[in-house]
């Protein structure tokens, strides 16, 4: 476990000297004759723990050496240490860039050859994954940042860079969750919400702005464009231990929507070993419910038929051990199973335009037996 | 001895066919033979049996040709002298006509003038087989001739082209040369040879051949046959120029000369016919190409129309050895075959003609054959040709007889057959196999086979061993092998699909020795697949030679030699496939070399000639090490998880290979050869 989370950020040189440490340890292994090689901890199911005191996933300890005189690693390995400089340079010169800015800076032709180091960004982004945890450094240490997604409005002011900005003057688009949202670019100056609603897209979450529904409720209102990338996560995270602010979630009624709340209440497997400053334990699921439809008297035209993989991911999702024990969460799922049709939250909407933010949240929000932990 | 004519109502096609080929024949020296068709009425067995040295064709096609030329025919048909002639009672017209009306219409035709028009029947069907077939009479005859005179046999083989479609073919051979009298006789004459009479392996069986062309020459061209034969230093060189009277079957000798040639034996021989010339398959190019590989031992020059002459220098100073000629087989003679034998034979008693006219048949086991077809052995064969000649033909298919002697054979061998297809086709892996003798309907046959794979022929079938091959472009095109098909050293070149070689290949599982062999058909590797029939008798399907039949026993030869050898091909590309993944590996590696040189010199201050040349002999020590962790079938044991991508597919393009290329044949069994092409010089991947 690494113990950065609360650790204060290392200065740049320590992370640079980290790097250079890979080429060094290459170096050293041709001259020895040995096959250069990178250890890296796995980022699979297998190697995630769940931490059940702490409710949420951990890494484990198990590694993996990558390889260079392995057909099935050289390429990744060359890769890797590809990405390594490219974070070096960075760093050295004191920038960021995007993950996408970092796939194109290290993209070429290999010499002599018409193979492209990167086939695509597919390709990329998982590597710097690996170089995370493989030095254990942050992604912001390594001065590369995501694409940011996700929006926040609400009763909140933040100092970002410099300019103080008031989160409940965004007008209609809200203010983007920047990639990283730690204190120095993203510091909470004032804070009079009550709760954070945290909804899955982009549409449902300009329902609820237009409808003003952060005014009405005194809450801050956010989404993550469908799986929240790390700097929603981070958000939400730092919300609701430094603003001490209760996390409730309103997904679509299907497995997607499980896994979303799952991800932001106890962390994903690829990213295990970022949950500890992202997972928000606490985090409530108000809604949509399998027993929505009858508890709301909505029409069979909601209804969306739910194929063989929906039945697959739902199935991969009881079996999680994170789901163990928690008897509402299965009888949830079984009865979407049964029930053989999902919902999204906008089945909400032929109730009327404004049904969601007026009459259906109020209502869960107060009805806490309707919670999903 | 089995020149005859005879008819049999019992024909069952296949039997029929072997009539014709036993009678139809070779050329060369001596004995005659003129045609005579009687057709026996459609009712008992039985037949008339017309005697003399008459031959007649009974394939449907020859029988309706027969009656075709029948009808108008005008002259009076000569036979050569001594002939008697049979009665004919076949029905021709469709007019009313009286036994006596019939007769008057009813008369010999000569074979000459049945070839006439019928000249597809000899392989002169179209302009660009006749060029072919005139070329492979005039080559078959001089290597046939140089060998059974113990010459090692040098050719020169050359086409003009003297109008749009004319050509004037010569061939000149060091042969024994013709004596004077018998020119006019060999070229002049159809069945005229010394080849038919006899049970031996020789390229020409019946004696047509030549004269064949001389014909079609004179036909289209109006010009004589042009000979030059000499048959000594010490003697004068004989010039013919002759023609073939086709009513009378003989040579009409134009003129007759002698001639100074600088050469001081041998035979040449010059046509002019009309013809077209082409390149490709089935041409007189392939032809030569093809002859030279069956013949080692032999030096051609060939000088064709267009283009540089090539010259197929003799890989091999080994003749084939002399062959013998055999007696015929009890079991591979005809009812008619042995009333003919019967009647001609000079033994007194039945056991001892059957003892001398026959091999196989010693004085007791004749004994034997009598008593059991109930035949006083001291019977005269006269009387039993007659009479008991059918209980006596049923006791000799009954009786226990050893297989025909198989000193009248001469096949290759493994060592020529290697050394044709190494002369002949640029490859890497070469393997080749001779069967033991074998019988077919009383015949001696023997089947050889040669392999030769990679090269030139073309680069390997993709996905063998790599999968997701992706890259190079053009790798995904396999090429399909090829069959080249020789019956007594002579190229078969036509009606493939028809012949028991082809059919014996593609009923081969090659997949077994690791080549895709899709639909059933013919397998996709750079892979030329060489068989041979050696026999007294080669069963083809038509008079042109162009296919073999199909009998269960010949097939089942074939696909023997193609296993054994294909078993020796699969331990190569076996070795191949496992070469190529290590090319690939180390490719691989050496070529992310230079990122991860370069990534770390970014890193870290390094010095990066040392890091490169490091790296680069890890890189080598480590694909080195990984050829024992392959498994025997060559399958990848380490788990990869993407292919080789780019690029050289040369397999080991380096290191490797090298050491391949020492490793002696020897470790893919006897016969086979291996031949490392020379391989790409390697490109410098890291600068």
């Amino acid at each position: 476990m690494s113990k950065k989370a609360g650790a204060a950020r290392r200065d740049r040189k320590q992370i640079g000297e980290k790097l250079a440490g890979l080429a060094e340890s290459v170096v050293e292994a041709a001259r020895k004759r040995q096959d250069p090689t990178v250890r890296i901890p796995l980022r699979t199911l297998s190697n995630a723990r769940f931490n059940k005191a702490r409710r949420i996933i951990e890494m484990g300890d198990a590694k993996q050496d990558r390889r260079f005189f392995n057909l099935g690693m050289a390429k990744s390995f060359m890769q890797t240490l590809l990405v390594a400089s490219g974070c070096k340079v960075l760093i050295d010169e004191d920038k960021t860039a995007s993950i996408r800015q970092i796939y194109y800076r290290l993209k070429h032709t290999i010499a002599g050859t018409n193979e492209k180091t990167f086939n695509d960004q597919s390709e990329s982004d998982p590597i710097l994954e690996d170089l995370e945890v493989a030095i254990n450094a942050l992604r912001e240490e390594l001065h590369v940042f995501a694409d940011s997604r996700g929006s926040i409005a609400g009763n909140l002011t933040v100092v970002s860079k410099g300019d103080t900005i008031d989160l409940r003057r965004m007008g209609a688009g809200g203010m983007a969750i920047p990639s990283i949202v730690e204190p120095d670019v993203f510091e909470f100056r004032k804070c009079d919400a009550r709760f954070v609603l945290h909804v899955e897209k982009g549409t449902v979450w300009q329902r609820f702005n237009e409808d003003k529904f952060w005014k009405e409720h005194n809450c801050i209102l956010t989404h993550g464009g469908g799986q929240p990338p790390r700097g929603v996560r981070r958000l939400l995270h730092r919300m609701h231990n430094e603003l001490k602010l209760p996390l409730y979630c309103l997904l679509d009624n299907d497995p997607w929507g499980y896994y979303i709340y799952s991800v932001i209440k106890q962390g994903s497997i690829n990213l295990a070993f970022e949950s500890q400053r992202m997972a928000v334990p606490d985090a409530v699921f108000i809604g949509v419910r399998s027993g929505d439809f009858e508890e709301f008297g909505l029409t069979d035209d909601v209804k969306i038929d739910i194929d063989e993989k929906d039945i697959k991911r739902a199935k991969q999702i009881l079996n999680y051990p994170w789901f163990e024990g928690k008897k509402e969460w299965k009888k949830e799922i079984e009865l979407m199973l049964k029930h053989g049709f999902k919902m999204e939250v906008e089945s909400l909407l032929t109730k009327g335009i404004s049904f969601v933010t007026e009459t259906y949240v109020p209502q869960k929000l107060k009805d806490k037996k309707a919670w999903l932990d | 001895m089995a020149a005859d004519n005879l008819a049999r109502s019992r024909n069952r096609s296949d039997e029929a066919h072997q009539l014709t080929l036993t009678f139809a024949s070779s050329p060369d020296v001596r004995a005659a033979a003129s045609t005579q068709r009687s057709k026996s009425p459609p009712a008992p067995a039985a037949a008339a049996v017309a005697p003399a040295e008459a031959a007649a064709p009974s394939t449907k096609a020859s029988r309706r040709a027969a009656e075709r030329a029948l009808d108008d025919d005008s002259t009076e048909a000569t036979a050569p002298a001594g002939r008697k002639r049979s009665g004919r009672n076949g029905k021709s017209g469709a007019v009313p006509a009286t036994a006596e009306t019939m007769a008057k219409a009813q008369r010999e035709i000569s074979v000459s003038e049945f070839f006439a028009k019928n000249r597809h029947l000899l392989g002169f069907d179209n302009k660009r087989k006749a060029l072919l077939t005139t070329v492979k009479e005039a080559v078959d005859n001089s290597l046939d001739a140089c060998e059974e005179a113990g010459i090692l046999p040098d050719l020169e083989v050359s086409i003009a082209q003297v109008d749009e479609d004319r050509f004037r073919v010569r061939v000149r051979d060091n042969g024994p040369g013709i004596v004077k009298q018998q020119i006019p006789n060999v070229f002049g004459k159809l069945l005229y040879g010394s080849k038919f009479h006899r049970l031996k392996m020789s390229r020409g069986q019946q004696g047509i051949g030549i004269s064949a062309a001389g014909m079609y020459g004179l036909l289209t061209t109006g010009k004589s046959v042009r000979i030059t034969s000499r048959t000594g230093a010490r003697k004068e060189a004989h010039y013919y120029e002759i023609q073939i009277d086709t009513r009378k079957n003989q040579p009409t000798i134009v003129e007759d000369r002698t001639v100074d040639v600088d050469w001081p034996h041998g035979t040449e021989l010059e046509i002019e016919l009309v013809a077209s010339y082409n390149k490709g398959r089935q041409s007189v190019d392939e032809y030569v190409e093809l002859t030279a590989i069956a013949n080692p031992h032999a030096h051609i020059h060939y000088r064709p129309p267009t283009g540089d002459p090539v010259d197929f220098p003799r890989a091999s100073n080994e003749l084939p050895p002399p062959t013998h000629a055999i007696k015929p087989h009890p079991y591979g003679i005809e009812l008619g075959v042995l009333i003919k034998m019967l009647h001609d034979t000079k033994s007194h008693w039945l056991s001892g003609f059957l003892s001398s006219e026959f091999s196989r048949v010693s004085a007791r086991t004749g004994e034997e054959i009598c008593a059991r077809a109930k035949l006083n052995p001291r019977a005269h064969p006269r009387r039993i040709a007659r009479q008991e000649a059918e209980t006596l033909y049923k006791a000799l298919q009954a009786a226990k007889l050893m297989a025909p002697p198989t000193n009248c054979l001469a096949p290759m061998g493994p060592k020529q057959i290697l050394a044709g297809l190494l002369k002949g086709v640029q490859a890497e892996f070469y393997t080749a196999a001779t069967r033991d003798p074998a019988v077919y309907r009383g015949n001696p046959f023997q089947i050889e086979v040669g392999l030769a794979y990679g090269g030139d022929l073309g680069p390997e079938a993709a996905g063998e061993t790599d999968s997701g091959a992706n890259g190079s472009a053009g790798r995904s095109e396999s090429v399909s092998s090829r069959v080249i098909r020789f019956a007594n050293r002579v190229p078969l070149l036509y009606q493939q699909s028809a012949c028991c070689i082809f059919k014996s290949v593609i009923d081969t599982d090659w997949r077994r020795y690791g080549l895709s062999q899709p639909g059933g058909g013919l397998p996709q590797a750079p892979l030329l697949i060489m068989v041979h029939m050696a026999s007294v008798w080669v069963p083809f399907t038509s008079e042109s030679k162009e296919a073999i039949a199909d009998y269960d026993e010949i097939r089942k030869e074939i696909k023997l030699a193609l296993q054994e050898c294909g078993r020796k091909l699969q331990a190569y590309v076996n070795r191949r496939k496992r070469q190529k993944f290590e090319g690939e590996r180390r490719n691989i590696f050496e070529r992310y070399i230079g990122e991860v040189v370069t990534a770390c010199a970014a890193l870290k201050r390094v010095n990066q000639d040392d890091l490169r040349r490091n790296l680069l002999k890890l890189a080598q020590s480590v694909t080195a090490r990984a050829d024992e962790t392959l498994d025997e079938e060559g399958k990848v044991v380490a788990a990869g998880g993407k292919p080789a991508r780019g690029r050289s597919r040369k397999p080991g393009k380096r290191g490797a290979k090298s050491a391949e290329s020492l490793a002696p044949a020897s470790e893919y069994g006897e016969n086979t050869v291996v031949v490392e092409r020379q391989p790409a010089p390697p490109e410098s991947l890291l600068q």
